[in-house]
């Protein structure tokens, strides 16, 4: 304890001789920058955090933001919406800033011209959409969480088929993106097994990822 | 004096009584409710009347005769079905039918037009509200008398 506290009286007199040395004038000028450098960095962030923000690339604007207003996300009943950053950047500040650093990536390809015509963005959909399957998946779908709890769930209001899956899917570990693909986008191709359909495209396995407890049934 | 002025309003209260008594049967006739502005009060449902509109899940409606593509008993609002992804057979294809607890395809879908046998359902069949459409409670166009055969009643 002692030891403790004299090793906190040293942090602060340190600091006495820290501040000395600057001129209080000068410490408090310090804090004042860190606070504006803060609030300023915060500010830009948030900037590139709004739908208008993301739909500015013409990407974003002719192909998946046509195909999420259609759906339930962007228009609805009582008018509350899901925009771009609530799905696709995570709310919490460590993920955030990491999603917005992998996010560098993305400008390097606005550059390259990477996806800059429907056909291209097409060829390259399937490759996005299992990026984003993996992101949720790792995550338990987190960014669904933020609005959709499912301990909130009310299964008496919910539709017979809708509340039969919900329950036995997350008891089986299931999360959201696991069978809720394609919600505010179009589906890249996905492997039916229809004819000679689609045979590149996403298999059945990635599309509905199989639970350990079925894999383990599987193996048996 | 006094007499007469209690007779005087003992007159008067029982013809107000009289009076509302008389109005009571009116008001029940129309449920006793009138806006502010005397405007009657029952209105028409304010519900859609478009029957085809958001059909909710229902027990399904029975066929009409043998060869009659069953109807679908849930809502198909946003259920496309593209180049890319047939969404019906997400639920009723033989792979999937038994983790969604649908109705699977049935094996006459598996036929190519030549008769082949294929191992799902033939890309002919792929656009399946082509022939099974979601069911709803309409009624006839035309007036007619048409009965089920009696080999599926």
């Amino acid at each position: 304890m002692a030891q403790e506290d004299k090793k906190s009286a040293s942090v602060v007199g340190r600091m006495r001789g820290w501040v000395k040395g600057l001129g209080l004038l000068g410490a408090l000028g310090l804090f004042v920058a860190g606070i504006l450098f803060w609030g300023g960095f915060n500010t830009a962030m948030e900037w590139t955090n709004r739908e208008a923000f993301c739909i500015s690339c013409h990407e974003m604007q002719e192909n998946v933001y046509v195909e999420y207003r259609n759906t339930v996300h962007y228009s609805n009943r009582s008018g509350v919406r899901a925009t771009c950053p609530d799905c696709h950047v995570p709310k919490e500040w460590g993920p955030k800033m990491w999603r917005k650093i992998q996010a560098s990536n993305e400008v390097l390809h606005k550059i390259l011209g990477s996806i800059d015509t429907p056909e291209k963005f097409n060829a390259k959909r399937l490759e996005l959409a299992k990026h984003e399957w993996d992101r949720m998946k790792a995550t338990d779908s987190r960014e669904c969480r933020n609005c959709h709890n499912f301990e909130s769930f009310d299964y008496g209001v919910q539709g017979r088929r809708s509340a039969n899956m919900h329950q036995t899917g997350l008891n089986e570990g299931k999360t959201c993106i696991d069978c809720h693909k394609g919600i505010a986008h179009s589906l890249p191709e996905v492997n039916q097994a229809i004819g000679s359909a689609n045979e590149e495209g996403a298999t059945a396995k990635e599309f509905h990822p199989p639970t350990p407890a079925k894999e383990e049934a599987a193996a048996k | 004096m006094k007499t007469r002025s209690r007779l005087f309003s003992g007159a008067m209260c029982a013809l107000l009584m009289a009076s509302s008594l008389a109005v009571l049967p009116v008001q029940a006739a129309d449920g006793g409710l009138k806006s502010l502005r005397g405007a009657e009060i029952q209105a028409p449902e304010t519900e859609s009347t478009d029957p085809f509109k958001g059909t909710k899940d229902s027990a399904p409606i029975e066929r009409n005769y043998l060869q009659q593509p069953p109807v679908i008993p849930h809502k198909v609002d946003g259920y496309n079905i593209t180049r890319n992804f047939n969404k019906c057979m997400d639920c009723h294809a033989w792979n999937r039918y038994k983790e969604s607890g649908a109705t699977k395809v049935s094996l006459t879908h598996f036929k190519t037009r030549d008769g082949q046998e294929l191992s799902n359902i033939s890309p002919r069949r792929y656009f399946c509200m082509q022939c099974h459409v979601p069911q709803a409670d309409a009624k006839p166009l035309v007036a007619n008398k048409f009965k089920p055969a009696d080999g599926i009643k």
